[in-house]
């Protein structure tokens, strides 16, 4: 047991570096798009700034720094300034219960590879991350634009329909791990299928759930197929149409910090978190940190390569494929779960 | 354990001087000379006609009230699902026939045409 100085010390420590490594994920998240995307397409991406354009975000960064903010006469100040704030303070936060790793002890101090083990971790995510709607929806209302308007209104519309089924979707995963503690959900995944496949929750029954969280995390994030509420041809950009500089920039962070969320919650749901593959060579077992980054780069190279390969759904489909598919699907989903493990135990 | 919060809030507070920090930064360094077209609401180029608080459709509402209706199921289904093996087959009967009714509902809102777009 820590004491109390030591903890907070200790947590001060782990919160600024999980920001810095949060923040540079998400400027290299941008580089890595644009650069999968340009190769998709047939092009380079980014290439001036550095090799292989490796210094692009912090060249983004500066412009980001360097130009003329407007603020509108005719938008509602006070919501106005904060919608990007609040956009960008629940994405971030979100990553607070995340864990990466084990415990470790470095220099007498033993501490889990995170900022926080809360022992109801899934809710204090669901929880954050629903909030982000507010940033949305106030930046849509209060620019006072017809743009502004309707991206806002069809995020927030979007983003809770797909909340729906992305909740339920969970609800396997904690039937099987009896806990919603990030930690231990990770911990109920241990062991292996007949030595050679890992006993993570996708193959262990909760692949349809997988697939569930997949789509509906697409939504939430308001992402290729789903990125109706910016989609450029019909609405210039959305809920953010009259931002510019330093704010625009924040919506932007906001949703890349957002889609590093969900990539390390579907590794840590579905994908075993830490936890290596059982075969291999021993020293590379012994290697939490680097599975579970490997797990989010897939995640996130997945993302990148729908959204370089699949057209835009029409508002009326999103709707009803949220809503009369998967809804139904993760409903079922859970009855299905919860009468087989009935059946077992 | 109550004090494993406490760094959350570190966090939050930690972003939240780093957010406005960051926007007064910015406007010490960047160029501040707007004019009236600049300030004009962006419609591609078009003069704004009529202000943006006008009406839009009566769907928006129908998809927030039904977010609310089965996002609370969610909620009751969570504790449940933790409890799981607790609570055994008393608990998946309960929850088996909380989702029958449900679903009459879904059933229901479906028939009614809630869910369509039109």
């Amino acid at each position: 047991m820590l004491s109390i100085e030591t903890y907070i010390i200790v947590s001060v420590i782990k919160t600024v570096i999980a920001l810095f490594v949060l923040l540079t994920a998400v400027a290299y998240c941008v580089w890595l798009e644009r650069k999968v995307v340009g190769h998709i397409q047939n092009r380079w991406g980014p290439t001036r700034v550095g090799p292989f354009g490796l210094l692009q975000p912090l060249a983004d960064g500066m412009k980001f720094l360097f130009k003329e903010d407007l603020t509108p006469p005719h938008v509602y100040k006070p919501l106005y300034i904060a919608a990007p704030m609040l956009a960008v303070v629940f994405a971030l936060t979100s990553i607070a219960v995340i864990p990466i790793g084990n415990w470790v002890t470095i220099g007498g101090v033993h501490t889990p590879l995170q900022i926080t083990d809360v022992n109801i971790g899934l809710l204090v995510i669901l929880g954050v991350t629903s909030l982000g709607v507010y940033g949305v929806a106030l930046a849509g209302w209060s620019s006072n634009s017809k743009y502004s308007l309707l991206g806002g209104l069809r995020a927030s519309a979007q983003m809770v329909s797909y909340e729906v089924s992305l909740g339920l979707s969970l609800i396997g995963v904690l039937i099987m791990a009896g806990s919603f503690s990030l930690r231990e959900i990770v911990d109920a995944q241990g062991g292996t299928f007949w030595g050679f496949i890992p006993r993570w929750n996708l193959f262990h029954g909760q692949i349809v759930a997988f697939f569930i969280y997949l789509m509906a995390a697409y939504a939430e994030t308001n992402r290729v197929p789903f990125d109706l509420p910016e989609a450029e041809t019909e609405l210039v950009a959305g809920y953010h149409t009259e931002y510019s500089a330093m704010k625009f920039a924040m919506f932007f962070m906001a949703e890349y910090a957002n889609m590093i969320t969900v990539a390390c919650l579907a590794s840590v749901l579905f994908l075993g978190g830490w936890k290596g593959l059982p075969f291999g060579p021993a020293w590379l077992q012994d290697l939490p940190v680097f599975w579970f980054v490997l797990k989010v780069f897939v995640f996130l190279f997945i993302y990148i390569w729908v959204r370089g390969t699949l057209p835009r759904f029409r508002y009326d489909q999103l709707m009803a494929f949220g809503w009369k598919f998967l809804l139904p699907l993760a409903i079922a989903n859970l009855v299905i779960t919860a009468l087989i493990v009935a059946v077992r135990a | 354990m109550p004090q494993n919060y406490v760094p959350i809030f570190i966090f939050v507070a930690l972003i939240g001087v780093l957010i406005p920090v960051t926007l007064l930064a910015a406007k010490l360094v960047r160029p501040d000379n707007p004019n009236k077209t600049k300030l004009m609401p962006y419609e591609c180029g078009i003069d704004p006609v009529d202000h943006a608080r006008g009406r839009y459709t009566v769907r928006f509402y129908i998809v927030a009230i039904l977010f609310v209706v089965f996002d609370v199921e969610t909620i009751f289904l969570f504790p449940w699902a933790v409890k799981f093996k607790a609570l055994g087959v008393f608990g998946l009967i309960e929850i088996l026939i909380f989702l029958v009714i449900l679903i009459v509902g879904y059933i229901w809102i479906w028939k009614k045409g809630a869910l369509e777009w039109v």
